[in-house]
C-alpha cells in the first residue's frame, strides 16, 4: 500500500509539473474572430497538386458533380451517364486527368464537423492539402467567419458571376470584412408539402391555392388540424415537423453580443402548439428523420403534410412515397406508391430551411479547378436550369428560375404542379439576418429538449433546464 | 581461455527485455500518456470550440468543484447503477443456472459445445451492432410494437424509448444478452475446478441436488462470483455505447439514461471542454480503481487463507475451552 501511495504522489507530481512545462510555453493559440487567411507553412505535394479532395457529409453534391460537371471524365471515372449511377467504387476524374477524392463523413454527431475542423487545422503543416468542403446554413458562419475559407474573389469569382443569386445565400456567405466565401447552387425556401388525396377527402379540394387558403396562418393551420383527426388522419407526423417555421421567424438570433443564449417567443410558441398537437392526437409523435417519421410519407402513412424545403422533394419525399425503393426494381413514376399524389403550397409562414454551400479551403493547390467547379455548379445559367428539369430541385439562379416559373414546367410527382412558380416568388423574401454559428447545436438541443415535455416526462421548466444543460455542454464558452 | 570467459558472460536476459518492449512502448504512448495529460487537463480551463482554440488557463480545482457544485453528475452515477443493476441480477441467476446445468454430471446435456457457442454469441458481436437492432425492434414502427398493436387492438404504439423504465430495461436487456454467457463460462470453470469428491461425498450422504448446490457450489466458488460481481461492475460503471447508441447520445428520456461516461462524451462532441472531461475522467477513474483495488482484496489467495485459519484457530480455541 505504501508503494502504491509513493507511485500516486510520484504521478501527481509529475502531472503537475508537466503541466506547468506546457503551460508557460504555449502562447499560439489565438481567440476570437480572425478572417484573415491561414498562412501555409508547406506546400502541397505532387499527389496533392493532381488530386480534388472534397470533404461532404453525403452525396448529395458527389450526384450532381458527376451528372452535370462539364469537365468530369465519365468514361475514365466509369459513370452511367443513362442512369446517372457510378458502376464502381474507384476514384472519380476529371477531363484533364485530375482525381477527384471524396472524403465522406456523417453529420450525425457533429462528426462532420469534428472531422473537417481538424483536416482544417492540419492544412498549413500538411502536404495533402483540402481543395473543398461544403456547409450547411446552420453552421455556415462558423466557417465563413474564419481563416479557413478563401475570399472568392482572389480565386476569380466576380460579382457578375454570382449576380442571379439570390440575396440571401450571399449574405450568410459573407464574411465580416465583406468578402464572399461560400457559394451556393440551390435556394431553400420553405414548402408545406401535402397529400392530396388527403386533402380532398377533407377540405375538398386539392388544389394548390385553395389549400394555401386553408392554411395560410396559423390559427387556420390549427383548424385544420382538427378536421384531420376528425377524419382519423394526423395533421403532421412528428414534433420538430413545424419547428423551422417557428425559428426562422423569431426576432432575435440564438446567441447575443454577450454571447449568452436567448430562448425567442416563436420558439416558446412551437413548443407550446406542438404540445396541444401532442396532447389532442395531432401529430405522430415521430422524430424528424426517423424510420416512422419516413414510413409516414410513404403509401401507409395517414400523414396530412410535411414542412419541408425544396431539397425535400427531390432528396427524400420523392424516395420515401415510392411503394416498391428504386433499388428493389421499382420506378419513379404515378402508380408506384403515392407517386404524384402530393402538392406543395407555401404554408402559415414564409421560412427556409437548409441550404448547402461550396467552400474553397485556405491553402487548396488546386484553386483554379475549384473556382470553376463553383462556376459550372453554381453560376451556370443552364445547368442551374437543367438540374431542376431533371431533380426538380430549386436551384441558385433568379433568371433560370424565374424562365422556368414562366414556362409550362410541371412536376409528375406533385401531381402537375409547376411548383417552381411558387418558390419564384417566394425565394426573392427570404433573409438570413438571424443566423449564428451556434444554430445547429442549439437547434438540435432545443428539439431534444423538448420531447421531454411533449411525451409527459418533464415539466415545461424541467425541459428548458435539460435544454440550458445540453446547449452548454456543447458550446461551454456561452452562458445561460 | 577467452572462448571460456564469453561463454560465461551469455546472457539472454536483454532478450526478454526486447521482446516485452513493444508492448510498453505502445502501452506508454497509449496508456500512460493520455492517461497523465488527462490528469493535467483537469486542473485547466481548455475549451477549443470548432476552428477556435480558447487560451489555457490554470485553474486548479475549479473544474472539480463545478462539477459537484452543478450536481449532475451524481444524478449520471446514479443511472449508470440503476441500469447496470437491471442487467446484473438476471445475468448472475441465469449464468449460476446454466453453468450449474451444465456441469451437473448426473443430467449429461448433450451438445454442451453447441450451446455454449450459441451463448457466447452475443458478445463477439458490436455493442452498436445489437443496440441499432434492438432500437430497430423495439422502434414505434418495430415488430414487438406490432405484435403489442394486434394483443391490445390499440392503434397508438408504445412508444418504449419515450418512457425511462423501458428505455432504462431495455439497455438493460440488452447488457444481459451480451454478458451472460461471458459470465456463464467463467463460472462453469469455476465450478469444474471444485473437488469432485466433495459431490461424491455429499450424494453418498444423501444430499439433494439443491443442498449440493448451495452448500458445496456456491461456498466454492466464492472468489470467482466476487471477481465477476466486481469486474461486472467495472464495466457496468463505463457503460456507454449502448445508452449512446439507443438515445442518440441523448440521454432521453429526461437524461435518464445519461451515463457518467455519456457525460464524458458530452464535453467534448460538440465544443471541447477538456478540462470539465479531464475532471469527470479523473473521477471516473478513481472510482474504477477503488473497485479494482476491492478485488484485488478479495480475490489474494492469502487472505482466503487467513480468514480460514483464522476460523480453525477460533474452532479449536473455543474446543479447548470446552475441554
Amino acid at each position: 500500500m505504501t508503494k502504491l501511495k509513493r507511485v500516486l504522489c510520484g504521478t501527481m507530481c509529475l502531472a503537475m509539473a508537466g503541466s506547468m512545462l506546457t503551460a508557460c510555453g504555449d502562447d499560439s493559440s489565438s481567440s476570437g474572430t480572425n478572417v484573415a487567411e491561414v498562412p501555409q507553412k508547406k506546400e502541397g505535394n505532387e499527389e496533392s497538386k493532381n488530386t480534388i479532395k472534397i470533404y461532404v457529409w453525403n452525396q448529395e453534391f458527389q450526384g450532381l458533380f458527376r451528372r452535370y460537371y462539364p469537365e468530369y471524365d465519365a468514361v475514365k471515372s466509369n459513370y452511367d451517364t443513362e442512369k446517372h449511377e457510378k458502376k464502381d467504387t474507384g476514384d472519380d476524374f476529371l477531363k484533364d486527368g485530375k482525381k477527384v477524392v471524396w472524403v465522406v463523413n456523417d453529420n450525425q454527431g457533429n462528426n462532420y464537423q469534428d472531422k473537417l475542423d481538424a483536416a482544417l487545422k492540419a492544412q498549413a503543416d500538411s502536404e495533402d492539402k483540402v481543395d473543398m468542403f461544403l456547409i450547411e446554413a446552420d453552421y455556415a458562419l462558423k466557417y465563413v467567419n474564419s481563416g479557413y475559407t478563401k475570399d472568392l474573389s482572389k480565386i476569380g469569382i466576380t460579382d457578375t458571376d454570382t449576380a442571379q443569386m439570390y440575396d440571401y445565400t450571399k449574405q450568410v456567405a459573407t464574411s465580416e470584412d465583406g468578402t464572399l466565401r461560400a457559394v451556393s447552387w440551390q435556394a431553400t425556401p420553405g414548402l408545406f408539402a401535402y397529400r392530396r388525396d388527403i386533402a380532398k377527402d377533407v377540405l375538398g379540394t386539392d388544389d394548390p391555392a385553395e389549400v394555401q387558403a386553408a392554411l395560410s396562418d396559423w390559427t387556420k393551420f390549427d383548424e385544420v388540424a382538427a378536421k384531420m383527426n376528425e377524419k382519423g388522419y394526423k395533421m403532421l407526423s412528428g414534433f420538430d415537423d413545424s419547428y423551422r417555421v417557428f425559428s426562422n421567424n423569431v426576432s432575435k438570433p440564438w446567441v447575443d453580443e454577450n454571447k449568452k443564449i436567448v430562448v425567442d417567443d416563436a420558439l416558446m410558441q412551437w413548443v407550446d402548439q406542438t404540445k396541444n398537437y401532442t396532447d389532442k392526437g395531432y401529430n405522430n409523435k415521430t422524430s424528424l428523420w426517423t424510420d416512422p417519421w419516413a414510413a409516414d410519407q410513404g403509401p401507409t402513412g395517414k400523414v396530412f403534410g410535411f414542412f419541408y424545403s425544396t431539397w425535400g422533394i427531390n432528396f427524400t419525399l420523392k424516395k420515401n412515397s415510392l411503394e416498391t425503393p428504386v433499388d428493389k426494381g421499382g420506378e419513379e413514376k404515378v402508380g408506384n406508391g403515392i407517386y404524384g399524389q402530393y402538392a406543395v403550397c407555401e404554408g402559415p409562414a414564409a421560412y427556409f430551411w437548409g441550404g448547402t454551400w461550396l467552400c474553397c479551403a485556405a491553402g487548396s493547390d488546386n484553386e483554379d479547378t475549384v473556382a470553376d467547379i463553383m462556376k459550372k455548379m453554381t453560376c451556370d445559367k443552364d445547368i442551374a436550369t437543367q438540374i431542376t428539369k431533371d431533380t426538380q430541385d430549386y436551384t441558385n439562379n433568379k433568371e433560370a428560375m424565374d424562365a422556368l416559373a414562366a414556362s409550362d414546367y410541371a412536376s409528375d410527382f406533385l401531381g402537375g404542379q409547376n411548383h417552381i412558380a411558387l418558390f419564384a416568388s417566394t425565394a426573392p423574401n427570404i433573409k438570413m439576418d438571424k443566423t449564428t454559428a451556434y444554430d445547429q447545436g442549439l437547434n438540435e438541443a432545443f428539439q431534444d429538449a423538448f420531447k421531454d415535455y411533449f411525451n409527459g416526462n418533464a415539466t415545461k421548466d424541467e425541459a428548458l433546464e435539460n435544454f440550458y444543460k445540453a446547449a452548454l455542454e456543447k458550446y461551454p464558452t456561452l452562458s445561460k | 581461455m577467452a572462448s571460456s570467459n564469453k561463454h560465461k558472460s551469455i546472457s539472454y536476459a536483454k532478450w526478454g527485455y526486447i521482446f516485452i518492449l513493444p508492448f510498453f512502448i505502445v502501452y506508454a504512448a497509449f496508456q500512460l500518456y493520455p492517461m497523465f495529460s488527462t490528469i493535467r487537463d483537469s486542473f485547466y480551463e481548455k475549451i477549443t470550440e470548432g476552428l477556435l482554440d480558447l487560451p489555457e488557463r490554470f485553474v486548479g480545482l475549479e473544474n472539480y468543484s463545478k462539477l459537484f457544485e452543478e450536481g449532475d453528475i451524481f444524478s449520471y452515477f446514479g443511472n449508470t447503477f440503476i441500469i447496470w443493476i437491471i442487467g446484473f441480477i438476471p445475468q448472475i441467476f441465469i449464468s449460476l443456472l446454466l453453468a450449474a446445468w451444465f456441469t451437473d454430471i448426473r443430467l449429461k446435456i448433450k451438445a454442451q459445445g453447441f450451446f455454449k457457442v450459441v451463448i457466447y454469441l452475443p458478445n463477439i458481436i458490436m455493442a452498436a451492432a445489437v443496440s441499432m437492432l434492438f432500437f430497430a425492434i423495439f422502434s414505434d414502427i418495430g415488430p414487438i410494437n406490432e405484435v403489442y398493436k394486434n394483443i391490445t387492438g390499440s392503434d397508438e404504439p408504445y412508444q418504449f424509448f419515450a418512457h425511462i423504465a423501458s428505455t432504462r430495461i431495455i439497455i438493460a436487456i440488452i447488457n444481459f444478452i451480451m454478458w451472460y454467457g461471458n459470465t456463464t463460462i467463467l463460472l462453469m470453470a469455476a465450478i469444474m475446478g471444485v473437488d469432485p469428491a466433495l459431490y461424491e461425498a455429499a450424494e453418498i450422504d444423501g444430499a439433494s441436488p439443491s443442498q449440493t448446490f448451495w452448500q458445496i457450489t456456491i461456498p466454492s466458488i466464492r472468489p470467482i462470483l466476487i471477481y465477476v460481481l466486481v469486474t461486472s461492475l467495472i464495466g457496468g460503471v463505463q457503460m456507454y455505447d449502448i445508452p449512446q447508441i439507443i438515445t442518440n447520445g441523448t440521454g432521453s428520456p429526461v437524461r435518464s439514461s445519461m451515463t457518467v461516461v455519456m457525460y464524458l462524451n458530452n464535453q467534448i462532441s460538440v465544443g471541447k471542454n477538456y478540462g470539465k472531461a479531464g475532471a469527470i475522467s479523473v473521477i471516473l477513474f478513481i472510482v474504477a480503481a477503488v473497485l479494482s483495488l476491492l478485488v484485488a482484496a478479495f480475490n489474494s489467495k492469502d487472505q482466503i487463507a487467513e480468514n480460514r485459519a483464522a476460523k480453525l484457530k477460533k474452532k479449536k480455541m473455543k474446543g479447548a475451552m470446552k475441554i
